[in-house]
């Protein structure tokens, strides 16, 4: 048994959880899109304007089906929010597929009333015997779907009709589109450039015949150039000049260690290292687009000195049942970043071993590469920084949601560590802790705020032992 | 102006036909250069393609290679859980309530786990059950990552699957014969689900013996407790109620009975309003508990019976006649009249292995009817019975035994007969080990069946009546083993899993109505029926018995007196603070621990007396290179010899007695070589008997030990242990006998806390939290605790013998001992005071470095006193050693050069230097030289490198976590939750670590005691660990 219990931890991840499943269900398709920032207009607009035109055909489509004629776009938001978490469309999850379910039912049998039935309360006509429900039961490893009884009929038809709509095509065109209009305007800086060199080089061309011309005329005319007197060239004069040339030695010495300072300064300062990671994850989609707070993932940060690589189980919370990406960031991802984000999610299955419906217990962690390294004889945590002081994730790691692939922001050497604490006040307010240290020592020091500095934080002890 | 002085270079020069000096000047060697033999090779120059100027080139390219890749940083993989278990945060630690329990110690502790790995065994403080963890308990944790434990069950050495082991054993067992006996041989085990498994098992087969079976003994005093009070068990003894304490050979601080009576003695012998308990020891052997003694008085095996004899008479009355010398006659009426003046307060305790003597000593202690004494907790925690032994030998000799199942003791290193042993084991069928180890005796089974470690596993124990300790695994099984329970479960025929076993025990016959959780959490669970009804019990059988004990005792009084006779030399064994039976010799911080007495790591030694030595011609010497040097020794008991027995002349040891301690001289490959150290003193435990007749023959050659101090006296230097007797204490004020010194400042005494005589301007530390560490030299009993934990806690290297002897040694906390040189330290001043003139000096002083033959003994725990004038820090030329504000000594190892200068510049010789690389070396191929060793390290705390000094840090890991701890809460940190390793571990409560800036803490009232002092006052460091003078209750009553 544990002696100390670490109950937060699950509490937290209850609560994310339910915002982050609602949030899952509205990503399915659109919602995506309206996140991502696009960073070329036209391909932005155009991409709308070929959902529009999708969304029109479509609705059109369904307007054309039964009798009993529901609205797609009602059935849609009511899908998901009442069957998203354990349907999709187009593959089976906790419950199978549901694309063109009615007709599918149909086939069986089935008429519009079995499905409310069912769908109202599953479990009734399960126990009722009905033979195509207790197949059905027989079939999902014993599991009774939820009961909706909230649902009219009228929703109900919604929802199929929006089932009933046949998938959205590949969007392949308009990645095409996108990237050659992408390609397009990198051309066309080019060509600007080209034009530009061209205009400098026949600008040069023509003083050069101007020069020519004139001197022919000067000779038509007689008139005599004026000869240059040669003197001494430079290099000797300067050579001479025994000043001059220690002047120049002393530069040359003082720049080239200036140079060789500054690259042993640089030895082990790995700013900007930024590794292949074995699965492409996007902290710009996740931290930026979703918005999702750092310290849903890297929890431990407010406990413990580790921020802590999250364990596979927390990228399931979510994506067990996020398998795809949207379409159109799936297209960004290949444009922009040569990346296909759905086959990366397979890395994620693959080795927290699921087999889209379920676990099958064969996992293999992922070796993620640490970007972040600090020398042992440092010692830093996350909780003193995090949640005492306070700080901003961003303020070490850098826009963190802007950044496709990790890379280290800051150098993490001592003289950045050192500033920070000079600059930084201590966070006092409603810390008890701080009361009687934070009022005995400002007096001393004669300040309003303290610094980390003047707090002790500058102490060589506090970090290497 | 030049010389023309000639230098002859030898007298051959004077010869002027000297061809030697005619070579000389022709040629500058004397000796040819094997050059031609070199070059001569030719076949070897020409095949070889690399000529003088490629090998230049490679040389050059290489290092300018190896210095560009230096600046490459490493590749660094993060591997996350793929499901984080919920209890684990990386980089925060959980704490496990659970036992360690190994057949000799028996201890509840927490169990600290780093990202689920067990690092360090710390005190349950609410197990009150039976003292605190020891140095062995603290050390046990490296066990768990002992690489030569045994991975797998095995079959003739040979690794098998567990189904293989359960079914062959299985079907052996079923397939034995009529009439043979299965055994269980196992260790004490007072495990209560254990004998109902075996009960079962018995149930099952038929014919079933359980024989426990202690390395080390104590069946004389269980068997004199049970003919008196019907109980196999020992008496229990709050030495907390005691005023005096009266000891005839039991080592009572050591593992005397089990052991952890310290920290009740430790309670007492602080002095509060002027009361401090008077302990009086007789003893053979200079022990720990001698050493803490108001009066020791060395006395031999035999006389200690006649002791013991005549305590009984002048106590309990009935006449012995005793033959002892004048002085020990007196020193035992006057005990014995300090025991009757005290009344019930009294209690007399003694650990000579004789049903007797045990028997006496509680027929004394039920006459005082002592407060001390309590025969309504029996301790549990020795169970083994010699005579049961003794038959098993016999048993499998004649071809009685079918199957012998062995678990926890290693019969063939410990039994003095460990060649019959063998001979029966080869007539035994089924001869089954459960053990960690492939050692002496379970590489002589048909099955080794590989057993979890303590922190692996599940357990109950009951340590006293109805005091019980619950085991639970604090990491998952890192090799494929099983239980011995488990096993025995799968025998039975059970097939629940033993934790459930276990549960359904406890719930049933245990808890009464209590959670079982709520147990495993607390470690602890202490029955409030069983113990009324045991007490019951005990009180009814003693009462009936006891008009037939009290002549028993009488006549036990009067067989004592006359059986003790010897002649020559008595030989006494003893378990060692650090090495106990033997058990843990593979762990390198119970082999480096320096012996509490002797100050000697990684040997075990006979213990000569200075008069013995000098008549058998043996020596010590001190060397040049600081090492110890001495004799060898022939011992001989009953004509079993133990040759090359190292000799350690021993201040204390009284006259015509030896000591040897047991748990060395293991062969095994179970031990790493570096591990195979001293001599096995086993076979010298005939009969069982701690005590034997012996003769003792000098050999040749001389031992070189890893001896740490060689400097065994203060010379009267007072002021580093200040002491004082208990009525100068009580009677005269602090300036007599604390007195701070003073220096004269323009002719005026002036004391050295004064500011006007301070060099150095000090620093403002009244803001914030002021760390300070206070050691009171009262409670100390040296028992070593705190150095383990020290070493377990900040990762402290083990450097091995050869370096300890060179006093390399890394301890950053250690426990000086001292001994007078004369009767008493005191009396050392006094000599001192009284020199004068260089002749008196140079003799007396001499004088003063060799300890007297009964010395008074001190011990002085010391690591980094973290001065607020730190004399290191003026001198480090780079810095790397600073103050903090919160009275830390910092040391910064990245920054540090290896000059020393600190460590020559620290009065106190705290500061110790990385002469080596000490991990991930195979020169020290120690726990950090292995995976599975490096486990067990602090990720808290830097792993030093070579070249750099370290030394205490006053556990600032602990003392920031802490703060960390509080500030993210949002609350002032509370007294008594800054701690340090040492202050922790430390069970007697002689080291109190806090903020005295908090004016409420315990540690601000103990800073500004009476006693308090520090470590070389006048030297104006003005330290921030503060010394409580030890008060030695002197008075004779």
């Amino acid at each position: 048994m544990p002696y100390f219990c670490m109950s937060f931890w699950k509490h937290d991840l209850c609560h994310i959880c339910l915002k982050k499943s609602y949030q899952s269900l509205e990503d399915n398709s659109t919602q995506n899109m309206k996140q991502v920032i696009y960073r070329n207009l036209t391909s932005k607009i155009l991409s709308l304007g070929f959902i529009l035109l999708l969304t029109f055909s479509t609705s059109l489509n369904a307007q054309d089906g039964g009798p009993q004629a529901g609205d797609p776009a009602n059935g849609k938001s009511l899908f998901n929010a009442n069957c998203a978490a354990c349907h999709k469309l187009d593959r089976d999850m906790t419950g199978p597929m549901l694309r063109n379910v009615e007709a599918r039912l149909a086939e069986e049998g089935l008429d519009r009333e079995w499905i409310n039935a069912w769908i109202r309360n599953s479990s009734a006509l399960i126990k009722a015997g009905d033979a195509y429900a207790v197949k059905i039961y027989n079939e999902w490893n014993q599991t009774a779907m939820n009961a909706f009884p909230q649902l009219s009929d009228q929703d109900i038809s919604d929802i199929l009709a929006y089932t009933a709509q046949p998938p959205p095509l590949p969007p392949t065109p308009e990645v095409g589109v996108a990237t050659g209009e992408t390609a397009g305007s990198g051309i066309s800086n080019n060509l600007i450039l080209g034009a530009l060199a061209v205009l400098f080089a026949l600008l040069a061309m023509a003083l050069i015949l101007v020069k020519r011309t004139l001197n022919r005329f000067a000779e038509a005319k007689g008139i005599e150039a004026v000869a240059e007197t040669k003197g001494k060239p430079i290099w000797k004069a300067f050579v001479e000049n025994q000043f001059l040339v220690l002047v120049t030695a002393i530069f040359f010495l003082l720049a080239s260690a200036y140079f060789v300072y500054g690259y042993f300064m640089q030895v082990g300062v790995d700013q900007g290292y930024e590794p292949v990671q074995p699965i492409h994850y996007s902290h710009r989609i996740h931290a930026g687009d979703n918005g999702i707070d750092c310290k849903y993932c890297h929890s431990s940060a407010r406990v413990s000195k580790h921020s802590g690589i999250p364990s596979l189980n927390i990228c399931m919370n979510c994506h067990k049942s996020i398998a795809n990406v949207a379409p159109e960031t799936l297209a960004e991802g290949k444009a922009e970043y040569g990346v296909d984000y759905d086959a990366e999610i397979q890395k994620l299955y693959e080795a927290v071993g699921w087999d889209g419906t379920a676990y099958t217990g064969e996992s293999k962690p992922v070796k993620w590469i640490r970007i972040h390294n600090l020398p042992d004889f440092a010692y830093f945590n996350h909780s003193q920084h995090v949640s005492v002081a306070g700080v901003e994730c961003q303020t070490c790691h850098g826009p963190v949601e802007e950044m496709e692939i990790m890379y280290q922001h800051s150098p993490l050497t001592m003289g950045w560590c050192i500033n920070c604490h000079r600059e930084t006040n201590v966070k006092v307010k409603d810390n008890e802790y701080y009361t009687k240290i934070h009022e005995e020592l400002s007096k001393k020091y004669g300040v309003e705020q303290l610094t980390a500095a003047q707090m002790g934080g500058l102490e060589c002890g506090k970090c290497h032992y | 102006m030049s010389s023309n002085k000639k230098y002859w270079k030898s007298v051959e020069e004077l010869n002027d036909n000297s061809s030697i000096v005619e070579t000389l000047q022709q040629n500058e060697f004397v000796e040819e250069i094997p050059t031609d033999e070199f070059l001569g090779d030719k076949q070897a120059l020409e095949s070889s393609s690399t000529s003088r100027r490629d090998f230049l080139k490679y040389v050059g390219f290489s290092t300018a290679a190896a210095s560009l890749a230096a600046c490459e940083g490493p590749v660094i993989k993060s591997i996350p859980y793929v499901v984080q278990p919920t209890e684990i945060v990386p980089g925060v630690a959980n704490y496990y309530a659970t036992t360690i329990a190994n057949g000799y110690d028996f201890a509840s502790v927490l169990v600290k786990t780093r990202e689920g790995r067990p690092i360090k065994i710390e005190n349950n403080t609410d197990a009150a059950t039976n003292g605190m963890a020891n140095a062995r308990v603290h050390a046990s944790v490296l066990g768990l990552y002992d690489n030569l434990r045994v991975k797998t069950p095995m079959k003739d050495g040979a690794s098998i699957s567990w189904d293989t082991f359960m079914s062959e054993t299985t079907s052996k067992l079923n397939g034995l014969a009529d009439g043979k006996q299965i055994v269980f041989l196992t260790s004490t085990l007072p495990s209560p689900s254990t004998h109902k498994l075996i009960a079962e098992f018995t149930e099952k087969y038929g014919n079933v013996k359980h024989v426990a079976y202690d390395a080390i003994s104590e069946s004389a005093t269980l068997d004199a407790y049970e003919a008196k009070y019907g109980k196999r068990g020992m008496a229990n003894y709050d030495f907390s109620k005691a005023k005096t304490i009266v000891s005839v050979g039991a080592d009572f601080l050591g593992d005397w009975q089990g052991g952890g009576f310290e920290s009740g003695y430790s309670k007492k012998r602080i002095p509060d309003h002027g009361k401090m308990s008077r302990h009086i020891q007789f003893e053979s052997n200079m022990s720990l508990t001698g050493a803490n003694a108001d009066k020791r008085v060395p006395i031999t095996p035999s006389q200690q019976r006649k002791v013991l004899a005549k305590l009984h008479s002048l106590i309990v009355g009935g006449a012995v006649s005793v033959d002892l010398p004048e002085n020990i006659l007196e020193a035992v009426q006057k005990a014995a009249s300090e025991i009757k003046k005290a009344g019930s307060n009294a209690v007399v305790i003694t650990g000579i292995q004789d049903v007797n003597a045990q028997t006496v000593a509680l027929e004394i202690n039920e006459h005082l009817s002592s407060k001390a004494f309590d025969t309504d907790t029996t301790i549990l925690t020795r169970q083994g019975s010699d005579k049961a032994v003794m038959q098993l030998i016999a048993d499998m000799k004649m071809g009685n035994v079918g199957a012998l199942i062995i678990n926890g003791v290693n019969p063939m290193y410990t039994l003095p007969n460990a060649s019959d042993f063998k001979e029966g084991l080869d007539k035994v069928e089924l001869s089954v080990a459960f053990s960690m180890k492939s050692d002496e005796t379970a590489s002589n089974c048909n099955y080794i069946a590989a057993v979890p470690h303590n922190l692996e596993s599940w357990g109950d124990f009951e340590f006293k009546s109805g005091h019980y300790s619950m085991m639970q695994p604090t990491i998952r099984p890192l090799f494929d083993t099983k239980q011995f329970q488990e096993v025995l479960l799968a025998w039975n025929g059970n097939n629940t899993s033993y934790r459930d076993y276990l549960k359904s025990v406890w719930t049933t016959e245990i808890l009464d109505g209590t959670s079982f959780n709520k147990a495993v959490q607390d470690g602890v669970f202490v029955s409030s029926s069983s113990a009324d009804t045991g007490t019951t019990e005990d009180t009814s059988s003693s009462e009936t018995d006891e008009e037939a004990t009290e002549t028993q005792s009488g006549n036990a009084a009067r067989a004592l007196a006359s059986s003790s006779k010897s002649s020559g030399m008595e030989l006494s064994l003893y378990a060692k603070t650090g090495m106990g039976d033997g058990q843990q010799a593979n762990n390198p911080w119970l082999q480096e621990f320096p012996d509490p007495i002797t100050r000697t790591s990684w040997d075990n030694y006979l213990t000569v007396s200075r008069a013995d030595a000098e008549s058998l011609g043996l020596t010590n010497e001190n060397v040049a290179n600081g090492g110890l040097n001495g004799s060898y020794a022939k011992v001989t008991v009953n004509g079993v010899t133990v040759e090359n027995v190292p000799v350690i002349i021993q201040p204390g040891q009284a006259k015509g007695s030896v000591g040897l301690a047991f748990g060395y001289g293991r062969t095994s490959d179970a031990l790493k070589n570096e591990m195979k150290t001293g001599v096995n003193a086993y076979p010298l435990y005939q009969d069982f008997n701690t005590v034997q007749n012996v003769t003792v023959e000098k050999s040749s050659g001389t031992h070189e030990f890893a001896c740490v101090q060689l400097h065994n006296t203060l010379m009267g230097r007072g002021d580093i242990i200040k002491e004082t007797s208990l009525e100068i204490f009580n009677t005269k004020d602090k300036e007599y006998w604390n007195a701070i010194p003073k220096v004269s400042k323009d002719h005026i005494e002036t004391p050295v806390t004064s500011p006007d005589v301070d060099l150095w301007e000090s620093f403002d530390r009244s803001i914030g939290h002021h760390f300070n560490l206070s050691i009171d030299l009262n409670a100390c009993t040296g028992c070593g605790a705190c150095v383990i934990a020290c070493h377990a806690e900040n990762n402290v290297p083990v450097v091995g013998k050869s370096e300890m002897r060179r006093s390399r040694d890394m301890h950053w906390l250690r426990i000086d001992r001292y001994y007078s040189s004369q009767e008493s330290f005191e009396g050392d001043n006094e000599k001192k005071d009284n020199i004068s003139g260089l002749g008196s000096s140079l003799s007396e002083f001499g004088e003063m470095e060799s300890p007297a033959d009964n010395p008074q003994v001190a011990f002085q725990p010391v690591m980094c006193q973290h001065c607020n004038h730190a004399p290191c820090e003026t001198v480090c030329p780079v810095a790397a050693t600073a103050h903090g504000r919160q009275g830390q000594n910092h040391m910064a190892y990245n920054r540090c050069v290896g000059t020393r200068y600190c460590a020559n510049n620290c009065p106190y010789k705290v500061r110790r230097f990385n002469w080596f690389l000490y991990s991930q070396n195979d020169e020290f191929d120690y726990y950090m030289n292995d995976d599975l060793g490096r486990m067990v390290l602090n990720p808290d705390v830097t792993v030093r490198s070579r070249g750099v000094m370290e030394k205490c840090s006053m556990c600032i890991q602990k003392t920031q976590k802490t703060i960390l701890d509080a500030k993210r809460e949002g609350r002032p940190v509370k007294d008594g939750e800054f701690q340090t390793a040492c202050s922790a571990a430390c069970g007697n409560g002689a080291m109190v670590f806090g903020d005295i800036n908090d004016k409420e803490s315990k540690i601000a009232e103990l800073k500004e005691d009476n006693r308090a002092y520090h470590l070389l006052e006048h030297v104006g460091t003005k330290p921030n660990v503060v010394y409580q003078t030890k008060v030695r209750n002197t008075a004779e009553a």
